[in-house]
């Protein structure tokens, strides 16, 4: 499988705090790949890195093999990495579809006008809220706000889609919406890089594992692999010495 | 661009047909109606335009003076040396440019820092102007043209007319909605591919230039031209609440604040003249407190009322 996005000795440092340390991973395409440990290992940041949120201290992040790390995240968004957040972040003064919308006008496939609406409207169907792109932020649910943000990242028809922590929250009948929605994203051959703590849903969606702690990297694998290692169990459960 | 509906095409007609019953004012008003109808079309120009760039980005800019003051010098100093058509796009593009300095130096910053910069500004120009006036000897300028108040009132009825068009454009183009987003959430802005700074610099230049062109386009009535008069920063903050008043939602909205803080300002300073700082924050606090998304928040409001007392019935 060849590599759609890189990471090479990526490392931020916040100060003398280093949150993230000379991480490497790929990520091939229309692979979802879960990016797991426990909390404050520095998976969001990695993620932030990646999506341009934060500047890279040191290390590089490609996309196609062209260098993304000096980029922008308007930049980034506009090669293909699209993202949701981990506090759901929706536009309050605009409708559901003007939100969706948003994605689509500015996104990597920039569309404008009827065509716009047109994706808007498809995007909010994949997610499962077709017909209630009229209504306002004020009268979602947290999972369909969630969804609002998924199909606002989907519009932009990304190369690459961050997910992160979107199934946190979520009571466990809407876990099983949540999770049906990812993999039908995986069945439609979305790349995804997911940072999730649900274990079962890493289990179910992720072809590959990257585990981190104290901001390095510990583990790679399979899911059934990783989530076997000594190395990771002692990440999350502690060393029984300490 | 989209397409237009029939009722885009009805509002068009509708300001079409206001701006041309208001441009038979100087023919049918007297000398005072008509001084007020210049103040009123003044205001209009400047918080429409300043409405424009604030309202959706949310960055209050308290710069207007200074763009106003550099157009009524580029008037006054230019007057002698070339014709006065040629002085409107020559302060127009100056002020769009002096704009894109200050929004590069202040865009890429929080909210605050940008207030702040922005308020020092026409204090700076207004200081520098000074100083070079001292270093000449001269103390201020004389603008004396066969310009009168109906030939001002009718330029800055056309400016209005031009704002109004640009920023319905801009409403309808992909830059309008990339501001809303930006004044909702620039993080999420910037994550859906929007350059921010570039965006916001962009519309910060229409204000700029509009203030500039409507400065340019006053110095022939005030005749003396100096700098503590053209860089007034009372003007930024009158402007500031007059767009406020009216709110910043709409278009037409800070026409709506223009009108009724005209009058009151008229009152103000006619019954209280050494009162007018005092009042002027006094309406700064009432409508913060009591009319936030000002008289268009209001009309709103009271049309959901209505609409849910329908659905109710």
């Amino acid at each position: 499988m060849s590599a759609l996005l890189s990471l090479r000795g990526v490392s931020k440092r916040f100060g003398g705090l280093i949150a993230v340390n000379r991480m490497d991973f790929d990520v091939g395409e229309h692979e979802v790949l879960g990016l797991i440990g426990p909390n404050g290992s520095g998976k969001s940041t990695t993620l932030n890195l990646i999506s341009g949120a934060f500047p890279v201290s040191a290390g590089s992040i490609s996309l196609r093999g062209q260098a993304i790390s000096h980029l922008a995240a308007q930049e980034i968004n506009r090669r293909g990495i699209a993202r949701t957040f981990q506090l759901v972040r929706l536009l309050p003064s605009m409708t559901v579809l003007e939100n969706v919308k948003a994605g689509a006008v500015f996104g990597h496939r920039r569309r404008w006008g009827n065509e716009a609406n047109v994706i808007a409207e498809a995007m909010l169907e994949k997610v499962g809220l077709a017909g209630r792109g009229h209504m306002t932020i004020g009268q979602l649910t947290y999972i369909d706000s969630k969804r609002v943000e998924l199909a606002r990242a989907l519009a932009g028809e990304p190369r690459v889609i961050l997910l992160d922590e979107w199934l946190a929250g979520l009571n466990p009948t809407e876990l099983e919406e949540g999770i049906r929605l990812i993999r039908s994203l995986r069945d439609d051959g979305c790349t995804i890089i997911l940072v999730e703590h649900v274990m079962d849903a890493i289990r179910s969606l992720c072809d590959r594992c990257v585990v981190m702690a104290a901001g390095t990297k510990i583990a790679e694998g399979t899911p059934a692999d990783v989530l076997s290692d000594t190395a990771v169990i002692r990440a999350y459960l502690g060393d029984d010495d300490a | 661009m989209t397409k237009l509906s029939s009722r885009d095409w009805g509002n068009l007609s509708l300001a079409g047909l206001a701006i041309i019953v208001a441009a038979c004012l100087p023919w049918s008003a007297g000398a005072y109606n008509l001084t007020i109808g210049v103040t009123i079309a003044m205001y209009t120009v400047l918080a429409t335009s300043w409405a424009l760039f604030s309202g959706p980005t949310h960055y209050i800019s308290l710069a207007t003076a200074a763009f106003f003051g550099v157009g009524a010098y580029v008037t006054g100093i230019g007057i002698q040396h070339l014709p006065y058509w040629s002085l409107l796009p020559i302060a127009g593009i100056i002020g769009a440019v002096m704009a894109a300095l200050v929004g590069l130096a202040t865009l890429r910053l929080s909210g605050v820092y940008f207030v702040i910069f922005t308020l020092g500004l026409a204090e700076f120009v207004r200081q520098i102007i000074t100083w070079s006036q001292n270093i000449s000897g001269t103390k201020g300028i004389y603008v004396l043209t066969s310009i009168n108040e109906a030939d001002i009132y009718w330029q800055l009825l056309g400016l209005a007319a031009l704002v109004w068009l640009i920023g319905w454009l801009i409403g309808r183009s992909r830059l309008g909605f990339a501001l809303r987003i930006i004044g909702d959430d620039e993080a999420v802005a910037k994550h859906s591919g929007i350059d921010t700074a570039r965006a916001k610099i962009l519309l910060f230049m229409v204000p700029g230039a509009v203030a500039a062109i409507t400065g340019a386009i006053l110095a022939p009535r005030y005749v003396y031209l100096e700098p503590s008069l053209a860089f007034t920063p009372m003007l930024s903050f009158q402007v500031v609440i007059m767009a406020l008043l009216g709110g910043t939602g709409r278009l037409w909205g800070p026409l709506v604040g223009v009108i009724p803080f005209t009058f009151l300002w008229e009152t103000i300073s006619a019954s209280f003249p050494n009162q007018t700082t005092l009042l002027l924050g006094l309406c700064f606090l009432v409508i913060v407190y009591l009319l936030p998304k000002g008289f268009v928040g209001l009309i709103d409001a009271l049309r959901n009322r209505l609409n849910k007392g329908e659905a109710w019935a």
